[in-house]
This record gives structure tokens, sequence and C-alpha cells, in this order.
């Protein structure tokens, strides 16, 4: 079964329309499948056209009008775009930049880390190679909370709490990314290939650099995007290592935006955090639209073989 | 498997080692005597003059402007103002910084029912050597006895919220509900209210110990005593009992909202009449004019209904304290800000920014107690909040755990809200809790 | 473990000749050694310190001292902690399925072929998973308001009285909701893909064979992606224990069911940060993390050696 997979694989990657289930041409189209996958598609996006319309209404509109309608006569969607970004002293950019901090060098490193460890656990046999996995998924089993005040207190000894650094390193570490760049580079990279570069004479990093990122692409593109989502949506963590606003990362400001009402003299600003909420996850939509191919080609040849 | 465990024995032993060389966080409290005061005013003096730069942890959004106009005065000193969170959001960031050593600010806003159990960890420093004991008769008495636990001086006061009746006179007038003098009168405005209408209501309640230790401190209740490490908590006496049976009919009978308070469907029923009145603290006006805009001029302020007619009684609800940290490197410094915040300038900046003073000066100024109230129709508010200032029942102390005790407050007494439970009961399991924690923190509870 | 093994049969039938990885002890590590080095310090190192920690006792009032097990005594007969855990524990047994049948029935249908705009559906049903879970819950929460939310508005308008989604009975289910419309669409999109794969020429013979579409799927789709099952499952079964985010962030709305110790993860939360109980929360989350150990590798050993 697996090798037919992977000629098969091979085969797709190299005539891409031609052996591709021609059977399929012929199948008929269902309009009652159609409507039924519909109702979920619905589902899914409900809460996320209930934000778009709910972004047009001010603070007061808000707290007047119907939730899944806009409110009469109101599009106030650039005002509080406008005043999402500027409010606080634009406080709501400097969350954005933190979170592109975060997640660049979050994710990417994840991403750097997680290819390179993957293909040494796919291409090397080494001393406690079938520890490394084990021991990965059962420290993943272990709560966040478990980890969260030690990790606290360690990184307060470190003296980095309160910095970027408290929330990018933890994020350097991607269970799922590894899995995934393991898998990936099992099937993708051919040992003959493997053998040709060390017959060769060609050291194992060039190796690695030269012949085989080429061909996990599609493999990190998926990790890079993946890791994005959780760095980008990341809150527990950040929420305990950070104190100055000054640091938090979007999903942070929002909830203190939120937060904001529940103080004696303070302002309820509602209307800012679902802006603010739309605009927190524009970015990843669009990234992950326009980067559909990789990713989807990505967890099909690699992650997710039996 | 057996790969797996040996790795991960070898792991966690290597972590071990490093761990125990580290050393877990046993810097916490001993011993239960108030701090020796440090300092002295000559040493503020000094500081003054020095210059440097303090940390600031506040949400009051008045602070800022005191910031502004502090390091006007003395431009030697900078201020990093930060908000590290609302109310018990930062108490967690304090102590984690406090048992880390590390990233501990030099001030910090604290409220009124923290101040103990900051005090007695030590965390608060003893200021009373700068000068703070000669400020009590600038204070009224709530917020002093607040911040002066054992007989040291733990902060000073910021703004105060004794309690006073808000509610909205159009929907008053419409259901013929005349204000309410007694609670007993209220219960009852609140069935006639009600039944006129069974969308609307006298007010919203979903459990808040805030809310709730405050009615029974206007009830001459005082659950909670604490004597160094003996403390002793008693939600059955006679205020906490006359507390609950007098309120128990308005949650079995349905008569008050349940939508949770702060939220904006809150601030939504608080505008278009659905919870018709109020029973807070004298910091909610802001709140109602920047949340309940719609409602601006239909609401009044009447004195706080009392429990035996004919009588004066009030309480304070909510209010913070500005303290200085015991890690702070510069207490000097730190005390000459609170006390520029808490009693000279920097309070008459916060009040015209909206917040209520806790100040005797203010309090009687002719000034502001004849300040109208746009949102109450013009009315003089102050002189309502004032009165209430001065009959709040004296004695009342908060437990050296109160922080934790309120947040299971909805886990147990909570329960009276959604389920058969009486309220009586629902105290009672809050008392068992908190007890059990007190037991387990180490102090001897009775 | 099973996995490693069924990744190292790729390599197996190379024609090249009997050498098919390098016999190096330690070469690997070069590799793999940057990851675990940030995974020792990230996960290893906190955990240790955590097991540290729940032996020691730090109290207001007396300091720091050794108690050896009994915190582990203590949270095993912690009525608090129990219950909080029975609650995770029927919340995975429901929703998990749930959410995975639900992806799965999506993903056959997108793979079938017969649905106009499948990629649209691909799209659609993916784009919850990059919202944020504070963005989720905080709309969710808004739209399950009954006096202002969409469910108060629901009531107005057909003049029912819906139950509250965030009254005592239905809050578990609301928040497996949210749960589920979260994370349904990168499981569907993880059995898709693992669909993909399934070459053509099984179908093909089927067709030959006659098999009518349910065969087909029960024949030879769902055995082809019983890996990504097992390993959507394993992930599934580890979020369930660890439920924290939605909870936590719906509590303002419903504090007095959401009680601080909901589930075990915010139990361990409040224990350490509203109660400053660092070793007793460190204890639970261990428990909690071992019970989840045992219950993933239970699954993943299941899943795999079914045939």
């Amino acid at each position: 079964m697996t090798t037919a997979v992977r000629s098969s694989a091979r085969t797709q990657k190299a005539a891409p329309g031609a052996t591709r289930r021609p059977y399929r041409r012929n199948k008929r189209r269902s309009l009652t499948l159609t409507l039924l996958t519909a109702l979920v598609a619905i589902y899914s996006l409900i809460p996320l056209v209930w934000l778009v319309i709910n972004a047009t209404k001010t603070q007061q509109g808000l707290l007047n009008s119907f939730g899944l309608w806009f409110a009469d006569g109101q599009f106030a969607l650039w005002d509080n775009i406008q005043q999402t970004l500027t409010y606080d002293n634009g406080v709501f950019v400097r969350w954005l930049g933190n979170t592109v901090l975060y997640v660049a060098v979050g994710a990417g490193g994840a991403t750097a880390l997680a290819t390179v460890a993957g293909y040494g656990l796919a291409k090397f046999d080494f001393v406690g190679r079938r520890g490394v996995f084990a021991v990965v998924i059962g420290a993943v089993a272990v709560p966040g909370t478990a980890l969260a005040v030690p990790t606290f207190l360690m990184f307060s000894k470190m003296g980095i709490t309160n910095t970027p650094w408290s929330v990018i390193i933890p994020s350097l570490v991607s269970p799922f990314g590894l899995y995934l760049m393991w898998s990936f580079s099992a099937s993708a990279i051919p040992d003959e290939m493997l053998e040709a570069a060390r017959i060769d004479g060609a050291g194992e990093f060039r190796t690695f650099f030269r012949i085989c990122v080429p061909l996990l692409a599609p493999g990190i593109v998926t990790v890079l995007l993946f890791s994005m989502v959780a760095t980008w949506n990341n809150y527990f963590l950040p929420l305990i290592m950070l104190k100055d606003p000054q640091w938090y990362p979007l999903t942070i400001g929002l909830n203190s935006w939120n937060d904001q009402a529940a103080t004696a003299g303070s302002q309820a600003v509602f209307n800012l955090v679902i802006t603010g909420s739309l605009l927190t996850i524009l970015p990843l939509l669009t990234a992950f639209l326009i980067l559909q191919r990789y990713w989807q080609s990505g967890l099909a040849a690699g992650g997710v073989k039996e | 498997m057996s790969k797996f465990l040996k790795v991960a024995a070898a792991a966690t032993a290597a972590m071990l080692a490093l761990a125990a060389c580290g050393g877990g966080n046993d810097d916490q409290t001993t011993g239960s005597s108030a701090g020796s005061a440090a300092g002295s005013e000559a040493d503020v003096t000094a500081a003054l003059a020095k210059g440097g730069s303090l940390t600031v942890w506040a949400w009051d959004t008045t602070i800022k402007d005191v910031v502004t106009g502090f390091e006007k005065k003395y431009p030697n000193v900078k201020i990093n103002l930060v908000n590290a969170g609302t109310g018990d959001k930062q108490y967690t960031a304090l102590q984690n910084a406090v048992a880390a050593g590390n990233g501990v600010p030099d001030v910090a806003q604290i409220e009124y029912y923290a101040v103990l159990q900051f005090a007695l960890a030590k965390s608060l420093a003893n200021i009373s050597g700068y000068g703070a004991s000669g400020l009590k008769s600038d204070f009224t008495p709530g917020p002093w006895n607040a911040v002066t636990p054992n007989g040291g001086v733990y902060g000073l006061p910021l703004d105060s919220g004794p309690m006073a009746l808000f509610y909205n006179k159009e929907v008053f007038d419409k259901y013929g509900i005349s204000v309410p003098a007694t609670w007993t009168e209220y219960v009852e405005a609140a069935r006639k209210l009600h039944k006129a209408n069974p969308k609307v209501y006298i007010t919203g309640d979903t459990g808040d110990a805030g809310f709730t230790t405050s009615m029974i401190w206007q009830a001459g209740g005082k659950p909670f005593t604490t004597d160094g490490t003996n403390v002793t908590i008693n939600l059955a006496d006679p205020g906490s009992s006359k507390y609950a049976t007098t309120w128990q009919p308005m949650i079995t009978e349905k008569l008050v909202a349940s939508i949770p308070p702060w939220t904006d469907q809150w601030f939504k029923a608080l505008g278009d009449g659905t919870i018709a009145s109020l029973p807070t603290g004298a910091w909610m006006p802001s709140n109602l004019v920047s949340g309940a805009a719609a409602a601006s001029g239909k609401w009044r302020v009447a004195p706080m209904p009392q429990w035996d007619a004919g009588s004066n009684a009030s309480a304070e609800n909510g209010g913070s304290s500005l303290g200085v940290l015991d890690k702070s490197a510069n207490k000097a410094l730190a005390y000459a800000f609170v006390k520029y915040a808490s009693a000279d300038e920097g309070k008459d900046i916060r009040i015209k920014g909206g917040a209520f003073p806790s100040t005797t000066a203010d309090l009687s100024s002719s000034t502001f107690l004849s300040t109208p109230f746009p949102y109450f129709g013009g009315q003089k508010a102050n002189e309502v909040f004032a009165k209430s200032a001065q009959s709040v029942v004296p004695g009342w102390s908060y437990l050296p755990f109160q922080v934790y005790a309120n947040s299971i407050f909805n886990d147990t007494a909570g329960k009276a809200y959604v389920s058969s439970t009486t309220l009586a009961d629902g105290l009672k399991a809050w008392q068992e809790q908190s007890a059990k924690y007190g037991t387990e923190q180490g102090f001897t509870v009775k | 473990m099973a996995l490693p093994q069924v990744a190292a049969r790729p390599a197996d039938p190379g024609p090249a000749g009997p050498v098919r990885r390098r016999r190096r002890s330690w070469g690997g590590w070069r590799f793999v050694g940057p990851f675990m080095l940030v995974f020792a310090l990230v996960f290893l190192a906190p955990i240790g310190y955590s097991i540290y920690l729940s032996l020691f006792r730090n109290r207001l009032i007396g300091g720091n001292s050794f108690v050896g097990l009994d915190n582990y005594t203590q949270a095993l007969q912690d009525s608090q902690f129990w219950a909080a855990f029975g609650r995770v524990a029927l919340f995975l047994v429901v929703q998990v399925p749930i959410m995975l049948f639900l992806a799965l029935l999506v993903a056959l249908a997108i793979d079938s072929g017969r649905l106009y705009g499948k990629a649209f559906f691909r799209v659609a049903i993916f784009l919850p998973y990059a919202v944020p879970a504070v963005v989720a819950t905080l709309m969710w929460g808004f739209m399950y308001g009954s006096q202002f939310g969409l469910v108060g508005n629901i009531n107005d308008a057909l003049h029912v009285s819906l139950p509250d989604p965030l009254g005592a009975s239905l809050v578990l289910t609301s928040i497996g909701n949210i749960v589920t419309w979260e994370f349904v669409g990168y499981n569907m999109l993880i059995f898709y893909s693992a669909l993909r794969v399934v070459p053509s020429s099984l179908y093909e013979s089927a067709e030959i064979d006659g098999a009518g579409q349910f065969r087909i799927i029960t024949a030879i789709k769902l055995p082809a992606i019983r890996g990504a099952l097992v390993i959507a499952t394993i992930f599934s079964v580890i979020g369930s224990f660890q439920l924290f985010n939605e909870p936590a962030i719906l509590r303002p709305l419903a504090r007095n069911v959401l009680t601080t110790g909901y589930t075990p993860n915010m139990y361990a939360y409040s224990l350490s940060f509203s109660g400053q109980q660092y070793n007793y929360a460190a204890t639970v989350a261990i428990i909690m993390g071992v019970i989840t150990m045992i219950i993933a590798y239970v699954v993943q050993l299941r899943g795999t050696r079914e045939i």
C-alpha cells in the first residue's frame, strides 16, 4: 500500500493533470449534497458575518440594534477602524506590530526547528530516536497550566519575563510541525538521492539545504502557516508573561479593551473590540487564501499518510 | 515504552537537579506583625531633590494626568505608568512579580479590600515613618481604616465609594414607585415594578462579592475579623443573616435581572430602563455617563435604603488606595508620589477627572457639594454621597486573603442564583471554603 | 510506539541497495538537537520544576516546606478536581466524536467530487480555524446573550423563550459548540488531504467491480485515512482535557455557572493565580497530564492496531 501511494505521489508530481482520477470526469454533481454542505458552511461563516456587520456599528448602535443586521442608517465601519487604530495613542498598531514580531520570529523559528528536526528523525537512525517522538507527544499531553507557572518562575529568574522573548521562546516548539515534517521528509525525499549526494562527498548540511529543502517546500509552507496561526492566536502564555501593554499581542490587547468597561471611571469600547477583532483576523485569512495551493499539497503529500 | 520511560526519567532527574539549585519561591512571609516603619520625612525630601525614576501600576484613568502633573512639578523624576490589568488581574501580576522577586513596581493601586492581604504578606511597605500617619484626619474613616491594618500605614486612599441608591426616575414615576427608605420597602417596590412590567427589574444581581460584603457591612455585620494569624469567618452573624433573609425573595421571586454586570448587555439595560436602580458606590456616575448615555437626565441619586427604619447607616463599596511596594528600590521617592496623588495637588487633578474623593476637606467643600450632575438632571448628587461617607458603619474589616475569597464567591454563594440553594446556605459554603483556604495557608481559622 | 515504525517503512524497498540509512549513532542529533534543546527548555524543564514544586507546600503563614506526596493524596480526594475532570471527560466523549464525524462527512463530501463550488467550501469551512479563540469566544458570547444578544433578539422576534445557552444545563454544550466551530474545518482539512492521496487505481478497480459509493467509502477511503483519524483523535483528546480558553473567556458572562474550577486547567490556573497555591496547582496539572498521556496512548494503540 505504502509503495503504491509513494509511486502514485511521484506520478502525480510528474504529470499533474493526466493521471488524477480520470473516472471523476463523469461524476454527477449532487445538489442535495451541496446544500447539506452549504449548511455547514453557513454555520462556519455566521459568526464572521456577525463580526463584519457589527463592526459597522457605533458603541450606541451596538446596544440598540438587532445582532445580525445593520443598525439603522449607520455605517460606521471606517470611523470604527480609524478609532481602533488611534485609540489610546495608537496602541492597537503597536499590538499589531508586536504580534507580527512574535509570529515572524516565533513561527519562523518553529518552522525552521521542526523542519530540521523532522528531517533528522526521518532520515537518520540515531541513539534515542524512538524516544524523541514519544517524549514530544508525552510533553504535549501535559496541561499548559502545569507549565505556565514554572515557566514563568524560570523565565523570571532568567530576567526575560515581560519581554518579547518570554513569548517567542515557547512558540519555537511545534510538535505538530515536527510530526508533519517527519512524515513529509520520509516520503518526499528519496534515500537514493541522499545516498548519491553522500557518495559525491557532500556534507550533511549542504545536502539538506541544497537538495532537501526545495523538495520539502510544500511541507515547510504548511508548517509555517499552521505555526503562524498558533502564534498569532496565542493567548494563555502571553497573558502570564506580559504585564506591560506595550508588549501585548493583539489577543491580549483586545481582551483588555473588553475588560476595560468593568472599572470605575472608564469607558466601554465594545465597538472597538469588535472592529479590532475583525482587523485581527484579516491578515491570517488573507495569508491562508493566498497560499492555499501550497498548504493543501503540503498536507496532502506529507502529513497524513497512515 | 521503556525507552520513553528511560528518557523521561533521565530528563526529569536532570531538571530536578537544576531546579533544586534554583530554589523555589520560598521568600514568602512569616509572622504577622506589621512591618516596622522605615525611613523618615527627611528621606522623602532628599529623594525628591535627588530625583530618579519610578514604575507605577495603576488602572484608574485619572492617574495618567496625576503623573503628568507630578513630572511637571518635579522634573527630575520620571514615572513609568503601566496598566497591568484591572483589579484582581493586577493583583495576580503583582503576586507573581513578588514571588519571582523580579519586575515588582514601586507603586501599585490596591483596592481597599485587598490591602490587608498585601500588607500581611509584607508586599506593601509600612509608610507611616515617611509621615503618612499624620494624614489621618485628611481622609474619611472608611478608607483610612482600610489602609491602616495592624497599626501601620500601608497606602494612602485615592478614591472612595460611599454607597447610594442610583435610580431611574422616569421608570419609577411611570410605574408609581416611590423611592424606598428601607430594604423591606425596596423588596416591595421590586415586586410592584416587576408585576407591572415583567421585562423591567428594580436592579440586576448575579452575585457579586463586593456588593454582598457592602450590604452586610451596612447591615452592621462583621463577618471577618483578623488578629495576627487568628481569623474568624462568620457569615451567619446577625448582619449577614439580616442581609440573607431580606434579599432572598429578590432571587427566589426573580425580582433581579440576571444580567452580568459590566457587560455591554448590562449597560444596555441601564440605558433603556430594564434595570431601574443600582445600589452602588459614589464612583458610578462616570461609568453611567460613558456606558449608559441613552438614559442621561433620567436618573437620580438617593440615600441608601436602611435596614432599620429611621437609622442612617451606610457602607463603602469599592475604591482604591496607592501603596508602596516593599521591594521597591526607592521607597521614599515612591511615597512622595503616593502623597502627591492622594493628598496633595494630585487629588484635585483626579477629582476634576471624575474621581470621587476620600478626603474630608473636599467632601465638605461647598464647591464640591454644589456641583450639578447633568446625568442626574442637574441634581447636586455629591451632597448625598458626602452624607453617606460620614455615615459609614465603623469597625469593618476584610480577610487577609480577601482576594482569594472574593474569587471563589461565585463558585459558592453564587449557587444561590442558579439553583435552589438559599442565600444563607450559599454564604455558608463561601465561609467554609474560605476557612479551608485560610487553614491551608497556615492561619488559625475559627 | 507504533508511529516511528510506520514512518520507517517507506524506505524499505529501496532499489539502491541494502544501506538505506547511515548507521551512525549520533549523527541525527545535529539535526534534531536544536529542536530538542528548545524543547527541553520550554517543556522538560518546567515539567521537572513542576514535579519538584508538587512535593512542597508554600503558605502565607509558615513559608515553604517539603510535604512529600501529601499534595497528591489531597488532589486524589479533591471533589472539585474530580468534578472538573468528569466535565472534560464528558465533553471529550460527546464533542470529539461529533466534531470529527462532521469533519469527516464534509471531507468525504468534498472529496466525492459531486459538489458545486468545492473550493469555496474548503476555504469557508476552514476559516474559523484562523480566528483566535479569544475572538471566537467573544463573538459567540455576544451572540449567546439571552437578553440582548442574538438569542435575545430571536426570543423577541419570534416570541419564544429559548433556553439560556449560558445557563447551568446548556453551558457545556455551548462551549462544545464554540470548540466544534473552531476546529471542524481544521480536522476536515486533515482528512481531506489524506483522502487526496488515495491512488485512483483503487477507485477504478472498485468501479469495475461495481461497488457503490457507500462501499467505496467504507472499504477504501476510511481505511486509507486511518492514520489521519488517529492523529486527529489524539490531538482532540489532548485538547479536550486541556480545555481552558473558551470557558475562561466566557466566565464573566456566567460566573455562577462557570466556576473557577470548571475544567482541570482552569482549576490549576485559579489555584496558581488567585490562591497563590503553586504547589497544589502543579500537582493537579501533573495528574491531568499523566491521565491525558495514558488515554492518548490507548487511543493510539487501538487506532493503529485495528484492521
